[in-house]
């Protein structure tokens, strides 16, 4: 019975891992991307960048919201922080339902125009979405992470060696042996991280995919519901009688002298010029690891402060951990580095799971391989080295498009799914090593000219930016060298010698004559 | 009918039975732990409701591995529904009047 067990655990780790293994590939890779969506973002607009923080830059933001939608019914505005040093703006036209947004540019005090990219907000999205509707995305990627989550449990299960496999690596094995110890490895090192954030990553959206509790309870009120768990102030009714503003220098240096370490991360002015405008200040969460809702809530009008919110409740606080883990949005670089290191082993484990399905089952010599066989192997080709080559496709979109484009962000995306499709009708065109091996030397070339395009077309590179200690944007086109190293190291073993092939083949007959 | 292997031939009614009794009954499961601790837990309700969501998601995961782990469909879905029906009475019992 005890075998019979570890054989289902086995059996259901595979599909459960397979199935969605090229979404949950695509979740992790954007997700790991996504720990450094600011920094992302402001690589791809480096003139925009934004060295004040506080009170100025809220003036800066507000005096612009003035100018361009004083008749708005909301403003949100996004200050800067050190990783993510746009200044952002939100505002939402009167009638309309979705708010619009820009990035204030420091040298002109103006929204900017031109160059307009989705920047780090597109591996984000994605990485939950997947660019379809929201809806359909989350509830797909979901799916997904509740089979991730299984995958997990019942690969645990299956290993009953789990210290020693921990130490067993044989590279150089052939076949399926060595990919099973590296997929191993990556699992193993990184298991804690893994679990935390396959299950905190559910959590992010459990009051869309587990909302029955909340529905009986809040008799269908989701929105009673968090306004008592966030402990967020009631949105004001507009009084339709105009009103001046008060200045809100004064309210942003009165909630940094209540934050001083975290600072103001975001302002909201609902119903701006109204007699019952309110303003809102929410707390940076760049400070700790939990992240704990704090807003002052201010009478807009007279500047009076009148709410102090936050709840620290044990299981609310509970999620503000869950999520603070998820979100990892606290600015501690070496942590926030093992971070995004574990999500790219997360990748990689899922990578190489995807990888072993193949190697398992390849065909002995003289067989033909199954659809089933080939298909796969297309897709984790194409997922694997082509999701990467899409990525870094991205990168040079953004430096390459015509700074006043219409629908620009639109087309960066294009240029992305244009590029990941074509790896796809690549690998279906081109199966086995050689196809691999090409795909690599494209996504190392591409990532290793990315500092080389940047020199070419901004004042941002590493020859200015490394001398100055800037260390945002070298450190994105040192990332992108150290990506394409490692690409090109894949290339150089993947690319079919000759007499390698000869080798492996004698190798292989004298196993099975052996066997 | 045994576990579902790979190469141990087609069982194909049993493994669909169980990919449903895993897939809508394991939501169905954690739905009624949700439910089951916004109903019940002696706190604050929003601290309930919290609570019930964080724990369904576990719920729902025991049941995937329960399901495949049975040795066969009819035990599976026993599984499933006997604790069900449990979380359905103890939740309707103690419903807020």
């Amino acid at each position: 019975m005890k075998e019979g067990f570890r054989q289902c655990m086995a059996w259901l780790h595979t599909w459960a891992g397979l199935i969605p293994g090229w979404i949950l590939f695509a979740v992790f890779l954007t997700g790991t991307a996504a720990y450094y969506r600011g920094e992302i973002s402001a690589w791809m607009r480096p003139d925009l960048r934004m060295e004040d923080r506080g009170p100025e830059a809220a003036m800066l933001g507000v005096r612009e919201l003035q100018r361009i939608a004083p008749d708005a019914t909301g403003w949100i505005i996004g200050l800067p922080t050190e990783s993510d040093p746009l200044l952002r703006l939100y505002w939402r036209p009167p009638g309309e339902r979705r708010f619009r947004d820009g990035i204030l540019d420091p040298a002109t005090g103006r929204v900017a125009e031109g160059g307009e990219t989705r920047g780090g907000e597109f591996f984000y999205r994605f990485h939950f979405e997947l660019h379809m509707p929201p809806i359909w995305g989350r509830w797909l990627v979901g799916f997904c992470a509740m089979a991730m989550l299984v995958a997990i449990i019942s690969g645990i299960i299956t290993h009953r060696r789990i210290f020693a496999d921990f130490f067993t690596f044989r590279p150089g094995k052939a076949g399926s042996r060595s990919w099973l110890d590296a997929h191993n490895l990556l699992a193993v090192l990184a298991l804690p991280y893994h679990l935390m954030i396959t299950y905190t990553g559910l959590l992010t959206l459990m009051t869309m995919y587990m909302p029955w509790g909340m529905q009986l309870a809040y008799k269908g009120d989701q929105q009673a519901f968090i306004a008592e768990a966030l402990s967020i102030a009631p949105q004001p009714r507009p009084a339709r009688e105009t009103a001046p503003m008060t200045d809100i220098a004064p309210l942003v240096a009165e909630a940094l002298r209540r934050w001083p370490e975290a600072g103001v991360r975001r302002i909201g002015v609902s119903f701006p010029g109204d007699a019952n405008t309110t303003i809102v200040l929410g707390k940076g969460d760049r400070h700790e690891l939990a992240i704990r809702r704090r807003e002052l809530v201010f009478a807009g009008t007279t500047g009076e402060l009148r709410l102090a919110t936050g709840n620290d409740a044990p299981a609310a606080q509970t999620v503000g951990v869950a999520l603070g883990l998820h979100f990892a949005r606290f600015e501690w670089p070496f942590l926030h580095g093992l971070f995004f290191l574990s999500g790219l082993a997360g990748t990689a484990m899922v990578g190489t799971g995807l990888v072993m399905w193949v190697a398992k089952r390849a065909p002995k010599r003289g067989e033909r391989r199954s659809f089933g066989l080939r298909l796969v192997e297309a897709l984790n080709m194409g997922t694997i080295f082509g999701l990467p080559i899409a990525m870094f496709g991205f990168f040079w979109a953004n430096r390459l498009l015509p700074g006043v484009l219409d629908q620009r962000p639109a087309w960066e995306i294009r240029i992305f799914f244009a590029l990941w499709l074509a790896a796809y009708f690549h690998a279906s065109l081109r199966p086995g090593r050689r196809g691999w091996a090409e795909q690599a030397g494209l996504a190392a070339a591409l990532a290793m000219l990315l500092p080389v395009l940047n020199m070419l077309t901004t004042r941002h590179h590493l020859g200015v930016a490394l001398p100055a200690g800037d260390w945002l944007m070298a450190g994105m086109d040192l990332g992108f060298l150290g990506f394409g190293l490692a690409f090109a190291l894949a290339a150089r073993k993947l690319w079919p010698r000759p007499g390698l092939a000869v080798a492996a083949a004698r190798n292989r007959q004298l196993r099975e004559e052996g066997a | 009918m045994s576990a579902p292997r790979p190469e141990g031939g087609r069982r194909w009614p049993g493994l669909v039975s169980r990919v449903v009794a895993a897939v809508a009954g394991g939501y169905a499961l954690g739905a009624l732990v949700s439910i089951a601790c916004a109903v019940l837990l002696p706190l604050a309700r929003s601290e309930a409701v919290i609570i019930g969501m964080m724990l369904s998601f576990f719920a729902y995961a025991g049941v995937v591995l329960w399901v495949f782990a049975a040795r066969d469909a009819w035990r599976a879905w026993a599984g499933v529904l006997l604790p069900g029906l449990l979380l359905m009475l103890v939740s309707w019992a103690g419903r807020p009047s």
